[in-house]
């Protein structure tokens, strides 16, 4: 092929450089298109004919096909964002990361000064680290974390698929870890589980992640940069000075500064030498700049992403005052859906984005319905979050939207693509989503619950959360650099021309 | 399907990831271009979508030359000059 020449070849479109999305969308993309977002419309409109309350979780599916739409368009992963760094050295998903943590950061400090936050702080501690280690290189091993798997699956990518089913049933598994695993434990942290005076019901004493729970982690401190500094959470001084300043934008700066000093500089300075034009403060500047606007897709997706989340917030609280409720299981109560209801009579309701704890709540009631496990005796189902019914869960609503919006904006882009996993790919879907399950249990949470939605609210465990994933997707970057040039080197001995 | 990277010409190679998933086709794409000599080129053939931000952004970070993009179905074929 001649160099710099356009050229159409069998079956082929030529696109313009760096958007490989140029094709007019096919005919059948469309119709499906039209077809998924008119399913959850159909289903939104059906079930508030049915009854009012639904529009709670109608709220939760359309703020999730948003989610997907931004995801899918802007290819925001945060598995690439670290691993794309220690990979390949491409900063493009890392600076979208941040430009979105610091948009939802805006978004919701005004929501929690306005005082509609439903956000609450998690306990930090030295588990934040380990568990975002863990999900780290659990990531990189799937190739997406757990956002980016849930839009991968609506890009017809069943390695994802795959990823997902690995880290909703080692979640529901982890949960509920009894029997030989209560030996692990320490004494400590049976007595403070046991101290707690919680239901007998959810056996507090039984259970690795119980006494995990109960025993460990609820001893930590919890806190927000806002009441770190001296100011009330949700005043306008604490919102955004303690959680959007301090909190957010002066750490996301400092980290932006890091990576184009180490990833990009070099680069843009080796080109701007080619042009002839001078180093100096100013083209330290204008790198920096090209950097952040590197990928204007990904920036685009960060700043819808980060408003949509603010937003959410805003909803959920607001319906929740409409309705006269603090959590969506008194909806179900009201609907005739009680099964799986928590001994509080809750269910998981976070008001805001969440992906992994109602993957582990699906395969839970699976479990429950299908195998007859009595996974309600412990403290993260039972006492916690619930198993309700997937068909009525309003945070499975959301990730199913996700995955649909996902696939809407990859078919309008003529992306959506069947992939069928090779056994290999298979077996990394299985082994990273396992990590992961782990990881988002150890973490309450994943890069969405744990990170994201903490450090864009003020919360410093998502700080130690993202350092974790950092330090653990350096470690799966390793292995798999190992494993392509092991690949590669059987190639290269049948292209004995290349010099290695 | 297995990665396959082979010698299609003089100072043209190709790579085909077809089936591969992130991280993969990123990493293999630049494990090729750092064994080929400035000059050379690649055709990169893949299907994730997601891989393809990144391989545009590592090549334009690098120095290397994008020629071409063709995009059919969810398939892409680009052809990348090492610089």
């Amino acid at each position: 092929m001649v160099p710099g020449a356009a050229s159409i070849e069998a079956g082929f479109a030529v696109s313009k450089p760096v958007s490989p999305a140029g094709e007019k969308t096919s005919k059948s993309n469309q119709w499906w298109a039209f077809a998924v977002t008119g399913t959850f419309l159909a289903i939104s409109v059906g079930v508030y004919a049915a009854n009012e309350l639904y529009v709670y979780l109608s709220a939760y599916l359309w703020f999730g096909f948003i989610y997907g739409m931004c995801l899918q368009y802007g290819r925001f992963c945060f598995s690439s964002a670290y691993r794309d760094l220690f990979a390949v050295g491409v900063p493009r998903m890392f600076v979208g990361i941040m430009i979105a943590t610091v948009l939802f950061s805006l978004t919701a400090s005004f929501v929690t000064a306005t005082g509609m936050s439903g956000f609450h702080p998690a306990p930090f501690g030295i588990h934040s680290v380990v568990a975002g280690l863990i999900f780290g290189f659990g990531m990189v091993f799937s190739g997406g974390c757990a956002s980016g798997s849930l839009y991968k699956t609506g890009e017809g990518n069943m390695s994802a698929a795959l990823v997902v089913l690995s880290i909703s049933i080692t979640q529901a598994v982890m949960a509920d870890l009894g029997g030989w695993f209560n030996k692990l434990v320490p004494a400590s942290w049976h007595a403070a589980a046991m101290a707690r005076g919680l239901p007998a019901s959810v056996t507090p004493g039984d259970g690795w992640m119980d006494q995990y729970l109960a025993g460990y982690v609820w001893t930590k401190p919890k806190t927000v940069f806002s009441e770190m500094l001296g100011f009330s959470n949700d005043s306008i001084l604490g919102a955004f000075l303690g959680n959007l300043l301090v909190g957010v934008v002066a750490p996301a700066l400092v980290l932006l500064v890091g990576v184009y000093l180490i990833w990009s500089r070099k680069g843009f300075m080796k080109k701007r030498a080619r042009e002839g034009k001078p180093a100096g403060l100013g083209a330290d500047l204008a790198g920096f700049w090209t950097m952040v606007m590197s990928s204007k897709r990904t920036a685009i997706a960060g700043l819808f992403l980060g408003i949509a989340c603010g937003l959410h917030m805003f909803v959920m609280t607001g319906l929740r005052t409409k309705f006269g409720i603090e959590n969506a299981g008194e909806i179900l109560k009201a609907v005739g859906q009680d099964f799986g209801l928590s001994v509080r009579g809750t269910v998981f309701d976070p008001g805001y984005w969440y992906v992994t704890t109602q993957e582990a709540q699906w395969v839970g009631w699976v479990f429950n319905r299908v195998f007859g496990v009595d996974n309600m005796q412990n403290i993260y189902f039972g006492l916690e979050n619930g198993i309700p019914n997937p068909l009525f869960n309003p945070a499975d609503w959301m990730s199913v939207a996700l995955i649909g919006g996902a696939a809407v904006m990859a078919l309008l882009h003529n992306e959506f693509k069947w992939k069928k996993p090779t056994v290999e790919l298979a077996t990394w879907a299985i082994i990273g989503g396992f990590f992961m399950g782990i990881g988002s249990r150890l973490g309450l949470g994943c890069n969405i619950g744990a990170f994201f939605v903490r450090t864009a609210n003020g919360d410093p465990s998502g700080w130690l959360f993202g350092l974790g994933m950092i330090g653990g997707a350096y470690f799966g970057v390793r292995f798999f650099k190992w494993w392509t040039e092991r690949k590669m080197a059987k190639q290269m001995e049948a292209v004995s021309e290349i010099q290695v | 399907m297995a990665m396959k990277f082979e010698k299609t010409g003089d100072g043209t190679y190709s790579l085909d990831v077809k089936g591969y998933v992130c991280p993969h086709p990123q990493l293999y794409t630049k494990s090729a271009l750092s064994k080929m000599k400035p000059g050379n080129t690649l055709r990169l053939v893949f299907d994730n979508a997601s891989s393809g931000e990144s391989i545009a952004a590592m090549v334009d970070k690098e120095g290397d030359e994008l020629l071409e993009q063709l995009t059919s179905g969810g398939s892409y074929e680009w052809t990348i000059r090492k610089s």
